[in-house]
């Protein structure tokens, strides 16, 4: 009985509800966290979105003398490098993941699993550092070169006035766009092999059997039971990776080139949004204008990368409750 | 497709069809995993070639032949990670508990799992912006010079946080009810229910994401450009004054013009990745040890 007149007691109620508040204070500190992220990235920003309105969106100019600084180059930049990654590594990671699931020996699976895994795991300067010594060199030498002989007669395509696009021209440097897009490929690509190995992993085996049984040959299993059951986490893990790729710094910086203008070819060097806050932020003044365009970008990125995120956590979450 | 188109057609054809593309398959899987063996073999060879003690005895130098080492980039990622680890592992097995045991599936709580997913893999280069703001331009208001190991450690804590919180949920969920019934029908508060019953229970899974998360924020870069800028010297301070870490000093020295600092960013890189991956691979082991119990 002892315990429940200590329950009843003063010090009990007080000691539980401290208990609780500390954890839902934790919690929100969540909250909290992407809020403050949001706020001060806009205020920060604040400078640049006020004075150049929002023309700062689509404005391919970056220009310190005369201080003129607009977001098109580098959310062009951004966006053609994770959607290279992303043609590159989706068919890839989806092979990989087709592999470990279904035609893999099974006392290899495990193994490879993990293997994968720990790729997932290095960190992307490592890849950024290989693409910049070891990738670049040959991308300019020969793949590159060979690229130019070989689509080199597709059509620069026709404009208005400017941007042209002139897809596999200009000069080999090695550095620049696809430089970029294929660095960043490899890098997410063990993520997105292992995330949609696990998402292939969630159909019931009762499903697949149910394949087999009516004759289905194995792929016939994969692309006529699997995929329809588990469509909308596969586009998940996708979302997954390319939230990845948006926002990645140490990948691209070192091999996108780093030229602040409008990408006009696969070769053409030229930034990122994460890639030309690392490198122009230790020249940016404190309070200038320089600084504020760079912390708008920032915010530009955290809302794109925002809905990605949110879009892809939508689609994993309706596919585990279907599952 | 349809059952009926299962049904219909040549069994061989389909059969050879479907044996092509087990073969595409296991190209792509090969092609890939050929990629990353490549990648990794080329960073153990030009890595170990830098190999010297001298890498763990020295500071950094600002020009070579003075044989610099990455000994200050190496204490600063330990110091700036230990933070890290200090501040975001606490914070995020409480958000884990909250979630878990008293959020539920309650309106709040699944609010702050959502956003809890998306700062997982939210730009950890944005963090790095976050805690410039509010913690290094206050520090030093006027000139680029606030910055300090603290900052660092700060803003790796809040990319800990996440990844801790999401493994604890994850695990404590495993833990059985009847674990908690029992421990309610003994008289037990439900703090004493949490902290002495159901986070025991499930301790290994919880150290397997403070593991993951460590791993996951010493290798971090883009943050501490903003943060603790990196140095050449041992810090004196973790409050005041840029600090070194490995990744910094990497990106540094690979982007320089040295022969023997890119041989330094090698070796830098070679230590960090073997360092992640003992820690996923510690983190593994105690995930399966914990499971076993």
């Amino acid at each position: 009985m002892a315990s429940v007149a200590f329950e009843n007691s003063r010090r009990f109620h007080l000691g539980e509800s401290f208990f609780k508040t500390l954890l839902y204070l934790s919690a929100s500190i969540v909250l909290i966290t992407l809020a403050a992220i949001l706020v001060i990235l806009y205020v920060s920003g604040q400078n640049a979105f006020e004075h150049f309105g929002p023309q700062f969106l689509w404005l391919d100019q970056w220009d310190p003398v005369r201080d003129l600084y607009g977001a098109a180059a580098p959310v062009a930049g951004t966006l053609a490098s994770s959607a290279i990654a992303l043609l590159i590594a989706w068919p890839l990671g989806f092979g990989i993941a087709y592999f470990l699931t279904e035609s893999c020996p099974r006392r290899l699976r495990t193994p490879l699993g993990i293997a994968v895994e720990l790729l997932a795991a290095i960190p992307s300067i490592v890849y950024g550092m290989w693409g910049f010594f070891v990738l670049a060199p040959v991308m300019a030498s020969n793949i590159e070169p060979w690229l130019t002989s070989t689509f080199g007669w597709l059509p620069v395509l026709p404009n208005e006035d400017n941007p042209m696009w002139f897809w596999f021209q200009g000069a080999p440097v090695g550095v620049g766009l696809l430089t970029s897009g294929v660095v960043l490929a490899i890098m997410i690509l063990p993520f997105i092999a292992a995330t949609t190995r696990d998402v292939l992993l969630t159909t019931p085996q009762l499903l697949k059997d149910g394949g087999y049984a009516m004759g289905a040959t194995r792929w016939e299993v994969v692309t006529g039971v699997v995929i329809p059951a588990v469509r909308g986490s596969l586009f998940g893990a996708v979302f997954l990776g390319l939230g990845r790729a948006l926002g990645e710094t140490m990948a691209v910086t070192f091999v996108i080139g780093n030229a602040n203008r409008m990408p006009d070819g696969f070769f053409a060097p030229t930034a990122s949004i994460a890639s030309i806050v690392a490198n122009t932020f230790p020249e940016a003044d404190v309070g200038s204008m320089k600084l504020a365009a760079l912390f708008a970008l920032g915010f530009i990125l955290f809302v794109v990368s925002f809905f990605v995120l949110a879009f892809a956590r939508l689609l994993l979450r309706q596919g585990r409750m279907a599952a | 497709m349809t059952i009926a188109a299962i049904n219909t057609g040549n069994y061989v054809r389909r059969k050879i069809f479907s044996a092509i593309m087990d073969t595409v398959c296991l190209l792509a899987a090969l092609a890939g995993l050929v990629i990353l063996a490549i990648i990794l073999s080329t960073l153990i060879q030009r890595g170990a070639a830098g190999f010297s003690p001298n890498v763990f005895t020295h500071a950094m130098r600002a020009t070579p032949g003075q044989g610099g080492g990455l000994s200050n980039a190496i204490v600063g990622s330990v110091i700036q990670t230990g933070i890290g680890t200090l501040i975001g592992a606490p914070l995020g097995i409480a958000v884990g508990i909250y979630l878990s045991e008293v959020g539920n599936n309650g309106r709040f709580a699944s609010l702050v799992r959502f956003v809890n997913d998306i700062l997982l893999s939210a730009p950890s280069i944005l963090i790095g912006l976050f805690v410039y703001e509010i913690l290094v331009v206050p520090h030093a208001p006027f000139i680029h010079g606030g910055f300090s190991g603290m900052a660092g450690g700060i803003a790796l804590a809040l990319l800990a946080m996440p990844v801790i919180a999401r493994t604890t949920e994850d695990i404590i969920k495993l833990v059985p009810d009847s674990y908690r019934e029992g421990s309610i029908a003994l008289g037990a508060r439900e703090s004493a229910t949490i902290t002495r019953v159901v986070v025991p229970a499930a301790f290994g899974g919880i150290l397997t994401g403070i593991l993951l998360a460590v791993a996951r924020i010493s290798g971090e870069t883009a943050p501490l450009i903003f943060t603790s800028f990196g140095s050449f010297f041992t810090s004196q301070s973790v409050f005041s004054g840029p600090m070194a870490s490995l990744p910094i000093a990497i990106y540094r020295y690979a982007a320089g013009v040295y022969e023997e600092h890119h041989q330094l960013a090698w070796t830098g890189a070679l230590i960090i990745t073997v360092g992640v991956l003992l820690l996923n691979i510690a983190s593994r082991a105690a995930f399966a040890h914990a499971q076993r119990r």
